[in-house]
């Protein structure tokens, strides 16, 4: 943990907040973005994440990827 | 660490509501069939309800069944194709209330297949009548001052089917990501009872339904870990090993 980091594709995202409620480091939170079809979508904290992969367990609309950090 | 949702998912823009549990039991399923080399091979049966949108999230080769009869429909695509791992995919109202006869007698004969049932506690795609999963004094659009056990019970398939002589039977739930990773090895010996010839498995899926229960997304799946967990309990309740076949 702690090299690896989450993706979001938040066009996907419906705005359930799954993930919001189960991030451990509250990496997620909800901002101004709103999708096109009108959900205000989940935002990320890179500086706070640490990759654990609870977003991507608990996302219905495959938002998330796990992948390894570059740097 | 890398997660990726697998290349059978087709990330299509499906009508499944904000918060629905189908997302991640069509995950999970997926992510199974990729760990174990299955994509190209499982023939997947779905209801007409909630689960049909399924069609267009996967990539499995899919039939679609009348209404509540994806196990009969299963059973007898399992009988030309004996070589794949079949699956009956669907929610708890075709399972329990409309196809409940096709779901006893294909556990009664130990069919070689896997039904996944998404529990959610209502009828979903109608619009949140009551089932016979509804727990007791829930509030639906037909039971409005809560459901009366006395009157109408509540249907817990553990009791129902637990006796009989098939290869396995759980509850896992779709709500926190313990639960999620529990739900899916659940999903995967599933599957590997059907590979090793052992019978019927059937594993329910304790699910959110926020649009139809009336509650935040958030809220629901909270719902899920406590009331709906609570009662019905999750857990492997007939796992027989060998051959029972």
């Amino acid at each position: 943990m702690g090299s690896s980091k989450a993706v979001l594709d938040s066009s996907r995202c419906k705005g359930c907040g799954y993930c919001v409620e189960e991030c451990p480091k509250d990496a997620l939170f909800f901002g101004k973005h709103t999708s096109d079809k009108g959900y205000t979508t989940v935002e990320l904290n890179e500086e706070a994440c640490i990759g654990c992969g609870v977003c991507y367990r608990v996302c219905p609309d495959y938002v998330f990827e796990i992948v390894e950090a570059t740097e | 660490m890398n997660l990726k949702v697998p290349e059978s998912i087709t990330f299509a823009k499906t009508g499944f509501c904000p918060g629905c549990g189908h997302g991640i039991a069509i995950r999970l399923i997926a992510e199974v069939m990729e760990e174990m080399a299955l994509t190209e091979k499982l023939l997947a049966v779905v209801d007409v309800a909630c689960s049909s949108l399924a069609i267009d999230m996967w990539r499995f080769d899919t039939v679609m069944a009348a209404h509540g009869r994806p196990i009969p429909t299963a059973v007898g695509v399992k009988h030309i194709r004996p070589e794949n791992p079949v699956m009956a995919y669907f929610g708890d109202g075709a399972a329990y209330n409309i196809g409940m006869a096709e779901t006893v007698h294909a556990a009664l004969r130990n069919d070689n297949i896997c039904v996944f049932v998404v529990n959610n506690s209502v009828f979903g795609m109608t619009g949140g009548q009551m089932a016979a999963t509804t727990l007791p004094w829930q509030k639906t659009v037909t039971s409005p001052y809560g459901k009366d056990p006395k009157k109408y019970g509540t249907l817990d398939i553990t009791k129902v089917i637990g006796q009989m002589d098939i290869a396995y039977l759980a509850r896992g739930e779709l709500s926190g990501a313990a639960g999620i990773e529990q739900s899916k090895k659940m999903i995967k010996k599933a599957f590997e009872k059907q590979l090793a010839n052992e019978g019927f498995c059937l594993v329910e899926l304790l699910s959110e339904c926020p649009t139809n229960l009336g509650m935040a997304p958030v809220d629901m799946m909270k719902h899920v870990h406590t009331a709906m967990a609570g009662y019905f309990k999750p857990g492997e309740f007939i796992d027989k090993g060998g051959s029972g076949r």
